[in-house]
């Protein structure tokens, strides 16, 4: 599904990824850990294609097509999607209106027919009801005045609603109460399936109770420096990052 | 996008290089300014004594009156003695015989706004006076609005049929001393609009609608009258979404709303006029005057104006609540990309009780686009009770525009009750991210944001003008991020 080359990185100007390999094949999940600063947002941002950053080496397949080749919304309409760290907000636009524009217009893309209003409507609903996700809400304007859970939980319902090929998740957990980390995992693993893969970005071990990975990396200074199956992210969350530093500065070489 | 970028600028300027409004073989008069003029003017449109001596008197005042200043705009000095002050429209047989002769990418840009069929012709001033059926549905509404005793004609029109009128009202609200460009316009106006509502009576279309498209050339010193009398209710449309040519640089228009009691006039207006080219040269200066006076009581005047177009736009629709208990409202949403520069607001002047006023004021900047909102809110002595919400938001695109907000508010009545509500934002590369991650193309993740930001002002329109306002907006800011 997804495969990450000697992937070099800049933000800014600013060299943040120095070789990142990773392959995800379809039907996994991945978790990609690290401490703060050390590349996993960049990553995130990479894969789907924010301005500001620059691809200086390497490359990434996707459904063996060359990804950085595309325009953002290109990468989002095949399939890509990126749940984000901070969703941003836009007054005055309804948060309804936005969502039905989104899946047409990748529905559009896979060639489907619009959904009217109506239909739209139905289908929301049901996946409304997976994340938990208030009524009113879709009435307001995105994201404007929703407390960090609600931003979250629209998130998920997007992801529901495109039913992407590859799904990110940039810490979803971050600022969430624990009820609405189990509602927002749970939408999550609603996705799970063979035919869809997951890169799961986060800071700490606790969301991994909830979507349990197949594999977890771990990112530092813009490199993986270990990659183990989900015993990794307990030893990480005992032992924390700083026992990888001195194991890697021990045996002189990343693993 | 810089492929689409590119593909619209090109677009742009091509658009007014050609020139598709139809060559006006002028009947014009040398450049310059002086009596004579103004009486060659007066004589050439037949006027009676009384009009050429409105207009003698103004031009004397504007001989005196200085050029104002303090708007936060900057252009070269303007030579009042190069501009030609009057030519009439004679022919149109120059012109392109059908749109299969028009440039294609013209006619994109009115698909892309939405302008209906049969006024793009019109609009790409195709030579169809003959067959062009505007005519006949004009006529056909011109007998309804007949019947209803509606009069609604052009300005040198009224002159003749309804003479008493017009010396009524004529600088009642906008004075010949007002200003600097009102005195000009009121001494050499060519032509304009005038609507009479009789009492008790509901102007049944949005006027200007069916007409919109012959009123394309009525120059550049408009004069428009409208007067609602008692329990009277009019909607009119000014402008158009789509880019007009025009070959004066100079626009000084006046319009004039008189509200007898109980009466309504909502005063829409969409102006897209040639803004000049992506480095600023070129382009119209727009310095307008409009004025309503909510005479009567409970009367309700509201200006709505979404202004794109235009180098330079200077403009304050105002309301005068002379009326107890009348409603003045103002909702803008003014945009300027490249090297455009706007200064307007309004001014709510509070005379008579239990007065009500509404400022909803949305500018946009892109580019190196410089955007004012300046307005004045007055409570005078003895309007008790009267009330006024104020809200100006700007919407910054870049790090090259600006956005300066400017309200003046005098309260001479301590039971006034004034809110005022001000924001800057910036319209984020996260925004557009955001959008274009979930499949949104950049150009429609632009308008969709924007059109949020003007929700509020764009809701106030009548259903078919928002809708080309709409696209206006986006088509107008389109490559101005990333």
């Amino acid at each position: 599904m997804l495969k990450i080359e000697n992937l070099h990185a800049s933000a800014d100007g600013t060299p943040i990824l120095h070789g990142i390999d990773l392959e995800i094949a379809a039907g996994e999940v991945h978790a990609v850990m690290g401490p703060n600063g050390s590349g996993k947002s960049t990553l995130s941002n990479v894969l789907a294609g924010k301005p500001g950053y620059e691809v200086t080496k390497g490359r990434v397949l996707f459904q063996g097509e060359d990804l950085l080749a595309l325009e953002p919304e290109e990468r989002a309409r095949s399939g890509v999607f990126l749940a984000f760290q901070y969703p941003v907000e836009i007054p005055g636009v309804g948060n309804n209106y936005f969502l039905k524009a989104s899946v047409n217009a990748v529905r559009t893309h896979r060639g489907e027919e619009e959904l009217d209003a109506m239909d739209f409507l139905q289908v929301c609903r049901e996946k409304m009801k997976v994340v938990d996700m208030p009524e009113d809400l879709m009435n307001r304007s995105i994201n404007e005045g929703f407390s960090g859970g609600e931003k979250k939980r629209n998130e998920i319902l997007q992801m529901l609603l495109l039913e992407p090929k590859l799904c990110i998740l940039d810490e979803t957990d971050s600022g969430l109460d624990i009820d609405a980390l189990r509602v927002v995992a749970g939408g999550v693993n609603a996705l799970r399936g063979p035919e869809r893969s997951m890169l799961i970005i986060t800071h700490y071990q606790r969301l991994l109770d909830y979507i349990v990975p197949d594999r977890v990396h771990v990112l530092q200074d813009g490199r993986i420096v270990r990659t183990g199956g989900k015993e990794l992210a307990l030893e990480l969350e005992s032992r924390g990052y700083g026992w990888l530093e001195e194991a890697a500065e021990n045996s002189g070489s990343a693993g | 996008m810089a492929s689409t970028d590119s593909k619209i600028q090109e677009f742009v300027d091509r658009e007014y290089e050609h020139g598709f409004v139809t060559d006006i073989e002028a009947e014009s008069i040398e450049p310059g300014l002086d009596e004579s003029v103004v009486r060659w003017i007066s004589a050439k449109k037949g006027e009676p004594q009384w009009l050429l001596d409105w207009r003698l008197k103004a031009f004397r005042q504007w001989q005196d009156m200085v050029e104002p200043t303090w708007a936060l705009v900057e252009y070269p000095k303007i030579d009042y003695q190069s501009i030609t002050y009057f030519s009439s429209p004679k022919s149109k047989k120059d012109g392109p015989k059908s749109l299969d002769e028009v440039d294609p990418e013209l006619l994109e840009a009115y698909e892309k706004l939405g302008i209906p069929l049969k006024e793009r012709e019109a609009l790409a001033g195709v030579a169809v006076d003959a067959v062009f059926d505007s005519v006949s549905v004009a006529t056909t509404f011109k007998a309804k609005l007949y019947e209803l005793g509606i009069i609604f004609c052009s300005f040198s029109e009224a002159v003749k049929e309804h003479p008493e009128l017009i010396q009524k009202y004529l600088g009642s609200v906008v004075p010949t001393t007002d200003n600097y460009f009102a005195a000009l316009n009121s001494a050499v106006f060519s032509d304009g609009s005038f609507v009479y509502i009789p009492k008790g009576v509901r102007c049944p279309m949005e006027l200007s609608t069916y007409f919109r498209i012959n009123a394309a050339n009525t120059g550049q010193f408009e004069r428009t009258l409208i007067v609602a009398d008692e329990g009277a209710y009019v909607s009119y449309l000014e402008g158009c979404t789509a880019p007009m040519r025009d070959e004066n640089q100079l626009h000084a228009a006046v319009v004039e709303l008189v509200a007898m009691d109980d009466a309504r006039i909502k005063y829409s207006t969409v102006q897209n006029w040639y803004p000049g080219d992506k480095n600023g040269k070129g382009g119209i200066y727009n310095f307008v005057t409009k004025r309503g006076n909510c005479k009567g009581r409970n009367s309700h005047i509201s200006w709505t104006q979404v202004e794109t177009g235009s180098a330079i736009t200077w403009k304050y629709p105002s309301c005068i609540l002379s009326g107890d208990n009348s409603i003045g409202e103002f909702y803008s949403v003014a945009l300027t990309n490249n090297y455009q520069q706007a200064d307007t607001g309004t001014k709510m002047i509070h005379l008579g009780k239990n007065t009500r006023s509404t400022i909803i004021s949305k500018g946009i900047s892109a580019g190196h686009g410089q955007n004012t909102y300046r307005g004045q809110v007055k409570i005078q002595k003895g309007a008790d009770n009267a009330r006024n919400f104020s809200q100006c938001d700007s919407l910054l695109m870049g790090d090259r525009c600006g956005a300066h907000t400017v309200p003046y508010i005098e309260v001479n009545n301590p039971s006034a009750q004034m809110e005022h509500e001000a924001t800057t934002s910036k319209i984020g590369e996260d925004q557009l991210f955001y959008c274009r991650q979930r499949g949104i193309s950049e150009e429609d993740a632009i308008s969709m944001i924007v059109n949020g930001f003007c929700k509020e002002v764009l809701r106030e329109l009548p259903m078919e003008f928002a809708v080309e306002a709409q696209n206006l907006l986006g088509v107008s800011l389109e490559g101005s991020v990333g």
